[in-house]
């Protein structure tokens, strides 16, 4: 193991991948001679040179087409968004081109290409630079969606989105970049996309929650665990397709269910894991399932007003106090 | 042929290309073009009475009227240039070589469709004939075919790729945002504007601040040139142009067809926005495959007798495509659920 920052994991990943096949290359605003302006790409452009590491004008719509378009003629692209929130622009090109074509072409034409970069709140940046996209894109059936928490997850879940035949939307997290984990050294260190992870064990209540929503969660655990309740903490990686197994199983042994997410609460990532838990694990819940969530307003800019519109861990500990009538 | 060298691809310079001479046809040229022409005019015939007899569903986009700008251009290709249009995409797919059969049973939605009868008449691909589709959203295949130019580059081929667009297309804002990458990474990608002039029944004159089409790359500093896209041999002429500008590496270049559909925008269109005798006019004066026809007889390149030998294939190809797209059975329930995911 080597404690490794999420963006140093998310870098080496990409690095890799590129050593291992020469379709693979990356575009996107200021990835080669800037370095990346989160510098997720660092030293990509001095390895791989320009034909592969691509700084491209600031056109969100046309680069994103461009990419699946050289994706569909069989290159692999990693096209980063300097943070998600800019890809609302590329939106057509995401869903209308790369997601449905496959399906359109009766399995002919693929769309091999991973669309990458920060999303959801950083801080103070407000409401047009915050917002998070996971439950978006993960109604969309051609996508995948992946939203890693600690960077062996990161890295593992990268190389395989880009070796997936498919699009994935890769949704990661500003705050997290610079934030250490333990990473496996390994050769070809690879994390399978769909595959929930179990991050802490415990008997009482399943929490739910994925990318920065787990710092919340386990921080819940923690406080919870003084006052005796032992919390399940999963953390689902992976939001389409979504572990529905490991999410039931938990919660068929605790009987108690509590989600965790940055978003908005409607048609939210809690959302659907609660139809989920109702339609396969009714029988077994000894509460209602609560929701922890962004608020449903625009991210203000305030400090002050930021921070009451993110969930917190007391957030968490008070939603799983009341699913155990504590 | 005219010079193509005449700019350098650098960067400041203003690209000047001086427009094709009237190149003539050979005697196999003509016939060449006659045939996929005809081909695409009596298949998109055929569509039209399958769709009134309620066999095609949807939306249904006739080329009619259009056919020697992709018959022309076509005749240049060589193979793996790349060919991507939107969803007016019948005859782009005939004249990359794609199966008619296919293509009606794609329009009829049956199991034998090109796309298993799951993308209909406007979402239709072969990896095979370098066809990318068949795309629905007015100006999503401009990124995309310069997307498949970029991968040309990137692999270091000498291929082009050709990508079709409207008038109506060219007002959407992803078009300029393409245009700019192919020019500034020298994207060897040839626009094709097949300026009809109508976007469904919005005229030309009516939607656009600048009317001449192929100056829409000047801020780019990309090239264009207007044609007669109702005359094959000067589409042809274009073309051949245009693809040995790009396969010597200087970047994009923009084609204005100027061209004309006799039909409606789709077959739920009247067409109450222009003449009749506009389009009778059209029809007599500049119809694509009446000039090829007329030349054949007048130079002695086909007799009478010929060409109607031709246009009895023609239709049989045709005719054989409508029975096996009415015959071939809907898709299977499961197909509901294959290829989402690879």
């Amino acid at each position: 193991m080597v404690s490794t920052t999420v963006r140093e994991a998310l870098r080496d990943a990409m690095a890799e991948e590129m050593r291992r096949d020469g379709d693979v290359f990356v575009m996107g605003e200021e990835v080669a001679e800037y370095q990346g302006a989160y510098k997720i790409t660092q030293g990509l452009l001095q390895e791989f040179g320009d034909r592969r590491v691509v700084d491209t004008p600031i056109t969100e719509h046309g680069f994103a087409g461009l990419g699946a378009g050289a994706a569909m003629a069989g290159l692999k692209p990693i096209v980063e968004f300097m943070t998600f929130n800019f890809a609302m622009q590329a939106m057509d090109q995401i869903i209308n081109s790369a997601a449905k074509t496959l399906y359109m072409s009766g399995g002919q034409m693929g769309c091999p290409i991973v669309f990458r970069g920060p999303n959801g709140a950083a801080a103070r940046v407000g409401a047009q630079h915050s917002q998070d996209y996971s439950a978006w894109y993960s109604s969309v059936p051609g996508l995948k969606v992946v939203a890693p928490y600690t960077a062996a997850d990161a890295k593992g879940l990268l190389k395989s989105a880009i070796r997936d035949p498919n699009p994935v939307i890769f949704l990661e997290n500003e705050i997290l970049y610079g934030q250490h984990f333990d990473v496996p050294q390994l050769e070809d260190f690879t994390v399978p996309i769909g595959k929930a992870r179990v991050a802490r064990a415990g008997t009482d209540v399943t929490i739910v929650s994925f990318s920065i929503g787990m710092t919340y969660a386990l921080k819940a655990a923690e406080l919870l665990q003084a006052e005796g309740i032992e919390a399940e903490v999963i953390d689902l990686r992976t939001l389409r397709p979504m572990d529905t197994d490991t999410i039931l199983a938990s919660v068929k042994k605790t009987g108690r269910c509590v989600t965790v997410e940055e978003g908005w609460a409607q048609s939210g990532i809690g959302a659907e894991i609660i139809a989920r838990v109702m339609e396969g694990a009714f029988d077994y819940l000894d509460a209602p399932v609560i929701r922890v969530t962004g608020k449903d307003v625009p991210m203000p800019y305030a400090a002050n007003l930021e921070k009451l519109a993110l969930p917190t861990a007391a957030d968490v500990v008070q939603a799983v106090k009341a699913v155990c009538y504590k | 042929m005219a010079s193509v060298d005449s700019a350098p691809a650098t960067h400041g310079d203003v690209h000047a290309v001086a427009p094709p001479d009237p190149v003539a046809f050979t005697q196999d040229e003509e016939l060449k073009a006659y045939r996929g022409m005809l081909l695409i005019r009596r298949f998109e015939e055929k569509a039209g009475q399958m769709y009134g007899m309620g066999l095609i569903g949807g939306f249904c986009h006739l080329y009619i009227g259009q056919e020697a700008v992709v018959t022309g251009l076509m005749m240049g290709a060589k193979l793996g240039d790349q060919t991507i249009t939107g969803y007016r995409d019948h005859g782009h797919m005939l004249a990359c070589g794609l199966d008619p059969r296919g293509v009606m049973a794609e329009l009829t939605g049956r199991s034998h469709g090109l796309s298993k009868g799951k993308g209909g008449s406007m979402h239709m691909f072969s990896k095979e004939k370098h066809f990318y589709g068949g795309h629905g959203i007015v100006g999503a295949q401009v990124p995309l075919g310069t997307g498949l130019a970029f991968a040309n580059r990137y692999r270091g081929n000498d291929n082009v790729s050709f990508v079709y667009f409207g008038d109506g297309a060219s007002n959407q804002g992803q078009v300029y945002e393409a245009f700019n990458m192919a020019e500034l990474w020298k994207l060897p990608v040839i626009y094709v504007i097949e300026n009809n002039r109508y976007a469904m029944g919005t005229s030309v004159t009516r939607s656009s601040a600048l009317v001449d089409l192929s100056k829409r790359g000047q801020s780019f500093n990309i090239p264009g040139l207007q044609v007669d896209g109702m005359d094959v041999r000067a589409v042809k002429a274009a073309g051949d142009l245009a693809l040995e500008w790009c396969r010597a590496g200087h970047g994009p270049m923009i084609l204005e067809m100027q061209t004309y559909r006799y039909r409606g925008h789709s077959m739920s269109d009247p067409a109450k926005y222009r003449t009749k005798d506009e389009v009778q006019k059209m029809r007599d004066e500049h119809d694509p495959i009446e000039q090829v026809k007329q030349r054949l007889l007048k130079t002695g390149g086909a007799s009478e007798d010929e060409l109607k030998k031709i246009d009895a294939d023609v239709r049989a190809v045709v005719a054989d495509a409508a029975d096996f797209a009415t015959q071939d059975p809907e898709p299977e329930a499961s197909e509901l659920w294959t290829d989402i995911l690879n």
